[in-house]
């Protein structure tokens, strides 16, 4: 794929510094390239407004921008068509309001999830995900590629928990929708269309959400045995009255398991421990979950390489078959397999070989998936696999639409370019 | 209207499916919101996704506008119809076209009515989650344009919460499908905007929704307070205590006395009445009861009920759910509000909801979702009285401004519609507003769907969007945008 970064005269550069402080710009090293491309720079700027003013700048100079804060998911979809700035949101990391009795927060963009966890566990309350490496991930990241984790099962993912968002757009706008009140129809709601919109639209400064309670008891139960069986328990305890904070289904070749998690108080997760006894039946018993079994969502993306991992979406009934489908197509391909699937049908998959058996196995997997009804989609693989395909798999009949909405939101083709769906 | 373009209506949806008679246009006139109406040029009943599509093909070729219509209970105006355009009514799409029980799905037209899609899959023990009071004949399609809430969004979220994805015929007549039976459809999260957007974006054919199961137990108590202010402190004891209530409701004693008019729900005659609902495991549900029950206590209560059977909790809930009807049993005419405030801003804003009220002589009576913040003041006043209804609406705008002084919003779940679009303005910067018609100009870029509603003053799609310059007057504070 061609890679033809026009070069901006060095003297252009100068006026980005002086919008955001020249302390704040950086050349780029190889260290920062995303998916093979290497910007020129980096900038940090310090507030919302120099964030937005240095956009502009950015877009006025025609130069093409990736917006980035911990890192830790740049490299999710497809590799982009060129990369000129590198726009870093890491010095607005504040957590600008937690309304502990109203129980909201309003945070910037580059606060790392973990650090914001830790100060809203300062009055019992949570945002309520368990995405990837929360550590690094900050909230702009999780929010511009929409992960949110195993918690979901329970209290929605992102687009349920946001309530308000400030962007910046490429002609320097800095615009907000929704607010710090729960429950609000005033508008449209641009949170949700930039959850997911990996960086296309504009660039997330601070969003709003609301906030639950820490569990005051948790406990995890996991069951093993053969996917079928598994699955079709998963499927009783979603038909139960029981309540889980987390049910999941992990696979690999040769064996499987399903997670199951309870938070409450300890009269009702004893209460909901029972009951699960008796939909499981006498054959199958539970034990302790195994130490991270919660964060195997993580934890697929560790080994050895070259290896792909995927997230795919299929419904909680096709769980079994895509275990089964991961099976064959990796025998077929002489590749190993991991998965995790959340009882809501979004799953990570992660295939090992080489380059050729990947992309092959992937497009069996897409295919075979797609039939079912449902998505997969690429998020890490060596470059040549997604360099020879669209990681998100052919797009829908709403592809006019959604390239008309790119266009409303950055007409240049600034953000990101090349990166989502259907390559805009 | 044109007598070639009204065949060419009338050959797409029959002659039954086409009302042009002023006598029968008048039911379409206004929705949920009486005080404003307008008379259609004609109302197209289609019966097919197909007819839709080629009703909306006519209009955008023609440059008709149109408004689409589930129920009309509406309480905003949103289905108000346009002068020189036409209603589209979804009623007779009212089919279940699926129900997908193992994986919690049910697929909808958009005229089916609310209630009737839990009563579709109650004796299985499944539930959807939105009830909005009107539930009974409030339609999903109508759901999904106001993004509908109900008592127990508190703990189960809104309508947009609960919808997966769309086919939606688009205001040029495309026919597309937004989101998808399983989640995190790839792309951008075209439903979420979709949802809530007023009937300014398309029209939905077909609604894919997430069912749940009903909670093992469900118990509510009922709290007698002599204030609303005792009630508010102990809603902000119940969450601080790190509960979530599938629902926390309050009323004053106006609103009381509407209900005990109306329905007979023999609530204790109070200063402040609060409902609260846990619904889970059993254990759990009587362990946190009793937690409540002593908030409550300390808060001052010095009447408390729990209704656990059915029939005790239906009693309890009639009176709450009946009660914006009720107050007409206490005043020839009222007004609905709807504004949000953050809840520990509750005691200020009710003060100044007494103040206000006292000023200039109207009551209101107030019901809330308390534990969201949504509230829900009742300007009571007499329309046979001269001048008193601009009076009612000039105090119901004073307690929306309230609301957005006190950082909250102007609707929680009625949306703006024509009623409160002025207000849009208040609460949102022009960017912010310039931002959302972005997404306005993606879909309808020649404002044909549900034109003039939300926004104060549509921007033209051929206008280049940009970063707000204000006019030096305003910068001055000489003048004022709205």
């Amino acid at each position: 794929m061609p890679v033809g970064n026009e070069v901006k005269p060095k003297t252009a550069w100068p006026e980005l510094a002086e919008i955001i402080g020249k302390e704040n710009l950086h050349a780029a090293t190889t260290a920062d390239a995303c998916e093979g491309v290497t910007p020129q720079m980096i900038a940090e700027p310090g507030t919302a407004e120099d964030l937005a003013r240095a956009l502009r700048w950015a877009h006025d100079a025609g130069l093409k921008v990736t917006p980035r804060a911990g890192g830790t998911k740049l490299g999710w979809g497809n590799p982009p068509a060129a990369c000129d700035l590198v726009l870093s949101t890491a010095r607005l990391h504040r957590v600008l309001e937690h309304a502990w009795a109203d129980m909201t927060v309003i945070v910037e963009a580059g606060c790392r999830v973990a650090a914001l966890q830790k100060t809203l566990a300062e009055h019992g309350q949570q945002l309520a995900l368990d995405p990837l490496w929360p550590e690094r991930a900050t909230i702009g990241g999780i929010l511009s590629t929409n992960d949110s984790g195993p918690l979901r099962v329970r209290y929605g993912s992102l687009r349920d928990l946001i309530i308000g968002i400030t962007v910046a757009l490429p002609d320097g706008t800095l615009a907000k929708s929704g607010g710090k009140v729960v429950k609000n129809v005033a508008g449209y709601d641009l949170a949700k269309l930039f959850t997911g919109a990996l960086g296309t639209l504009g660039v997330i400064v601070q969003a709003i959400f609301r906030l639950h309670p820490l569990p005051r008891e948790r406990r995890s139960l996991s069951f093993s045995g053969a996917p079928q069986a598994l699955n079709q328990l998963l499927l009783s305890i979603l038909g139960s009255k029981l309540v889980p904070t987390g049910l999941q289904l992990r696979a690999e070749p040769g064996q499987a398991q399903l997670d199951v998690r309870f938070d409450g108080t300890t009269a009702g997760i004893e209460a909901q421990v029972k009951q699960l006894h008796q939909i499981a039946g006498g054959s199958a018993l539970p034990t302790d979950s195994p130490a991270g079994a919660w964060t195997s969502h993580q934890s697929i993306w560790d080994g050895p390489t070259p290896a792909l991992v995927a997230k795919f979406c299929v419904l909680p009934s096709h769980f079994a078959a895509i275990c089964e489908l991961f099976e064959r197509t990796a025998r077929a391909h002489s590749s190993a397999w991991r998965m995790v699937v959340q009882s809501v049908g979004a799953g990570y998959g992660r295939l090992e070989g080489n380059e050729p058996a990947l992309r092959t196995a992937l497009l069996a997997l897409r295919g075979e998936i797609a039939n079912m009804g449902g998505s997969i989609v690429v998020l890490s693989s060596p470059l040549a696999v997604k360099r020879g395909l669209d990681v998100w798999g052919p797009p829908c009949d709403a592809q006019p639409l959604t390239v008309r909405v790119k266009q409303r939101f950055d007409p240049d083709g600034t953000l990101n370019p090349g990166r989502f769906v259907g390559g805009i | 209207m044109d007598a070639r373009i009204l065949n060419e209506f009338r050959a797409i949806v029959g002659a039954t499916g086409l009302i042009t008679e002023p006598e029968q246009l008048s039911t379409y006139e206004c929705d949920g919101l009486t005080m404003f109406r307008v008379m259609p040029l004609a109302v197209l009943l289609p019966t097919s996704a197909e007819q839709v599509q080629a009703v909306v093909r006519v209009c955008h070729r023609e440059k008709i506008p149109f408004v689409a219509r589930g129920s009309g209970t509406g309480l905003s105006g949103g289905a108000l119809p346009v002068a020189n355009g036409i209603v589209i009514s979804l009623a007779r799409m009212n089919r279940i076209l699926e129900v997908d029980l193992p994986n919690q799905r049910v697929v909808v037209e958009p005229g089916v009515m609310n209630l009737n899609v839990t009563a579709r899959v109650a004796p299985d023990g499944y539930f959807y989650a939105p009830d909005p009071s009107s539930q009974q004949v409030c339609s999903i399609g109508g759901n999904v344009a106001e993004n509908s809430g109900g008592a127990h969004c508190l703990k189960y979220g809104f309508t947009t919460t609960h919808v997966l994805g769309m086919e939606v015929v688009l205001p040029d007549g495309s026919l597309v499908h937004l989101g998808d039976r399983t989640v995190d459809h790839p792309g951008y999260d075209l439903t979420g905007v979709f949802v809530g957007s007023e009937g300014t974006l398309g029209i939905a054919t077909k609604v894919i929704l997430r069912i749940m199961k009903k909670p093992e137990v469900i118990q509510v108590l009922l709290a007698a307070f002599n204030s609303t202010n005792e009630a508010g402190a102990a809603v902000s004891g119940i969450i601080a205590a790190g509960m979530l209530p599938a629902a926390i409701e309050m009323m004053d004693n106006l609103a009381i006395q509407a209900a005990e008019a109306a329905v007979h729900a023999n609530y204790p005659d109070c200063g402040g009445l609060l409902l609260v609902e846990l619904d889970g495991p059993a254990p759990e549900v009587e362990t946190l009861m009793d937690e409540v029950a002593d908030v409550c206590t300390k808060c001052g209560a010095w009447e408390i009920r729990v209704a656990q059977s059915d029939a005790e909790r239906a009693r309890v809930w009639t009176g709450r759910k009946a009660a914006f009807a009720a107050v007409g049993r206490i005043s020839p005419a009222y007004i609905v509000q709807d504004g949000v405030i953050p809840r520990t801003a509750l005691p200020h804003v009710m003060s100044e909801i007494v103040r206000l009220s006292s000023e200039c002589g109207l009551r209101v009576a107030n019901v809330f979702h308390a534990g969201d913040g949504n509230l829900h003041p009742l300007v009571l006043y007499d329309d046979a009285v001269p001048g008193q209804d601009k009076l009612a609406e000039k105090l119901a705008g004073d307690i929306l401004r309230l609301c957005i002084k006190a950082g909250g919003s102007i609707t929680g779940e009625h949306g703006v519609g024509e009623e409160k679009k002025m207000f849009m303005a208040e609460m949102y910067t022009e960017p912010d507003l310039g931002t959302m018609q972005l997404v306005r100009c993606a879909f309808d870029p020649e404002n044909l769907s549900n034109p003039d509603k939300v926004f104060p003053r549509p921007r033209l799609c051929g206008e280049k969007p940009g970063v707000y310059e204000p006019h030096p007057l305003e910068v001055a504070g000489v003048a004022q945008r709205f």
